[in-house]
């Protein structure tokens, strides 16, 4: 005991800087996870989170009976995948090929432009993509001045998930691509001096040396967007919210756009929604931990 | 921007020594990335273009690409109404303030929790990346926030965001390089460690601090989502938070504002508000861009 109390007045400073932190992290992160109780409790208002009776398994149950809900839990699953197959290796190549360039002036311009929209929020950029794509927007209008339809891809649930990818890939590839830059950039440039000496042409060069050099942070990355599944992608929610309609709900609802519809619109019970949110993060956490592991034992360095 | 400004491999291979087919290579490259970069900005332009347009001009023309009338009634309209002043000063002040209220309590952290030797650290990072993974969800969040008194209050953009966990840890990751000798000689000249803190390290830690604060400022300013759940009083709303309701439910703000018809374009005003929300991030972007590619961002990959 008196060790503790020691260790607290040589440190104490260092405590009280500390303050903030703790209160942060207990009062915003660590006190709601008390309420995930009421996944498996009945909620009353009157009666609060720690009065509400207990219902066991009740709660989830119901959700799995919801039709809804597996709609929303497959297409987080369909729209994760989609983001790791289509959104992912963009950046990648990007990156690659913005580092082919050796006019610099141009390759900053090219970089700022690129980057510009990820410090945007998804309110505004949805502005700017409904502007341009709803019915009087002017690709409708380039559309029908050239013969063709109008294009409805805003509310086609057909053609709704590819545009989401195609808008994430506009927001985020500039911001992306600069971490791999980045570590490209840690490259030696004699082993690219040897190279041509060598006779090693470009596409020989990339996959010698500049391929090995990103290979961890693209595995470390690869983790990042696999623990961000559940959500539907880093920033999915946010993405989807502001672009989706009732007309592609089949396609878009996502687990967190279906536990905000049904905690603040739908009125189901709150323990029903609790259940939905903690299915959630209990899946997202084996999935973060099955590809944290399944990297470590393919050689490269992990998250954890 | 570091990483663009040093020289591609390329340059040490002398370019008169490159062969045709690596230089047609080369403008290959530039031309796809360019093409690309014109379809990434247009939609910006078209943009601008609406909010200064006369939407009789729009329907004139089959395309309306190039504006052949000039209207900055969205705009002026802006400027007279109380609602979008009040909107902007709200978030103003979240930036503000809350950006303060982020670095004072990032830094505090992030420096302690760099001392290995204080301890509790460990535990208390792994406590830290551990919410990182796993939180309590939607409604045990509103609930208790709830209990804390955020409902309808503009504190609720700043407290519950006060800390990034992503932004902590690159904190602690620049304290942990930060050379220990300049604390050390003033700890034998008797200062206590917050002295410290505040007089030696932070006055020596300038760039990452301004790269810290400007990325602050940046999600302070683009907060919406705190405001949607817990505010429901129009007089409160972020910029943001009016912008998405006239981008999603312009009629309802129509009767709020008093809005007529006939005065005001609407598409022409919605885009007008896109272009002020956006405004400020763009005057910060240069100097975002000083700190895009610095050792700060690789070190969070990492850590």
């Amino acid at each position: 005991m008196s060790n503790i109390t020691k260790n607290l007045k040589k440190y104490k400073y260092f405590y009280i800087l500390l303050i903030p932190t703790i209160l942060y992290y207990i009062i915003f992160c660590y006190m709601p996870m008390y309420g995930i109780t009421l996944a498996f409790k009945e909620f009353n208002f009157n009666n609060g989170i720690m009065r509400s009776p207990w219902v066991g398994l009740k709660n989830f149950n119901e959700i799995f009976q919801y039709k809804d809900f597996w709609s929303a839990f497959k297409n987080t699953l369909v729209i994760s995948a989609g983001r790791l197959i289509f959104e992912f290796p963009i950046p990648i190549i990007v990156a690659l090929l913005l580092n082919e360039m050796s006019k610099h002036r141009l390759k900053s311009i090219y970089q700022t432009v690129f980057t510009f929209p990820h410090f945007l929020s998804w309110i505004v950029l949805s502005g700017v993509i409904v502007n341009l794509l709803n019915d009087a927007g002017i690709v409708n209008q380039f559309l029908v001045s050239i013969g063709y339809e109008k294009a409805d891809i805003l509310v086609n649930p057909s053609k709704f998930r590819p545009f989401i990818y195609t808008t994430n890939i506009w927001k985020e590839v500039g911001w992306s691509a600069i971490i791999y830059l980045a570590a490209i950039a840690g490259i030696n440039p004699e082993l690219y001096e040897a190279a041509i000496v060598d006779g090693a042409g470009r596409f020989q060069r990339m996959k010698a040396i500049t391929w090995p050099s990103i290979k961890n942070t693209v595995a470390v990355l690869f983790i990042l967007a696999i623990g961000n599944s559940m959500g539907g992608g880093a920033k999915g929610f946010d993405q989807i919210f502001n672009l989706y309609n009732p007309a592609v709900y089949n396609v878009s609802d996502i687990l967190d756009t279906y536990i905000y519809r049904t905690t603040f619109y739908t009125g189901a019970s709150f323990g029903v929604s609790t259940a939905v949110g903690l299915f959630k993060s209990v899946i997202n956490f084996i999935l973060l931990y099955t590809a944290n592991y399944v990297v470590k034992r393919l050689g490269e360095e992990g998250l954890v | 921007m570091a990483t663009s400004i040093k020289k591609s491999s390329f340059d040490l291979t002398h370019n008169a020594n490159k062969s045709p087919h690596d230089k047609f290579v080369d403008i290959v490259i530039s031309v796809l990335l360019g093409i690309l970069a014109l379809i990434s900005i247009f939609p910006f332009y078209n943009v601008i273009l609406v909010s200064i347009a006369d939407p009789i001009s729009i329907a004139e023309q089959g395309v309306y690409l190039i504006p052949t009338s000039f209207d900055f009634s969205s705009y002026g309209y802006i400027f007279s109404q109380k609602k979008f002043g009040s909107s902007i000063l709200i978030s103003l002040f979240v930036t503000l303030v809350g950006t303060f209220i982020n670095i004072l309590c990032t830094f505090t952290g992030g420096y302690v929790l760099s001392k290995k030797f204080v301890p509790g650290t460990k535990f208390l990072k792994n406590a830290i990346i551990f919410t990182m993974l796993f939180n309590g969800g939607l409604i045990p969040y509103y609930l208790t926030l709830k209990n804390f008194g955020f409902i309808n209050n503009i504190m609720v953009m700043i407290f519950p965001a006060a800390i990034s966990t992503f932004y902590l840890i690159i904190v602690i990751n620049y304290f942990i390089t930060f050379p220990a000798s300049l604390e050390e000689s003033a700890k034998i000249d008797g200062a206590n460690d917050i002295l410290i803190l505040f007089r030696i390290v932070l006055p020596a830690s300038l760039p990452t601090l301004a790269c810290i604060t400007l990325f602050y400022s940046v999600d302070r300013w683009n907060e919406w989502w705190l405001a949607m759940l817990f505010i429901s009083d129009l007089n409160k709303y972020p910029l943001q938070l009016l912008l998405r309701d006239m981008l999603t439910n312009y009629a309802k703000l129509e009767g709020q504002l008093g809005i007529s018809h006939v005065k005001v374009y609407d598409q022409g005003l919605k885009m007008a508000v896109v272009v002020f929300t956006a405004l400020p991030i763009l005057c910060v972007y240069p100097f975002l861009q000083k700190y895009f590619a610095s050792g700060i961002m690789i070190g969070s990959v990492k850590g």
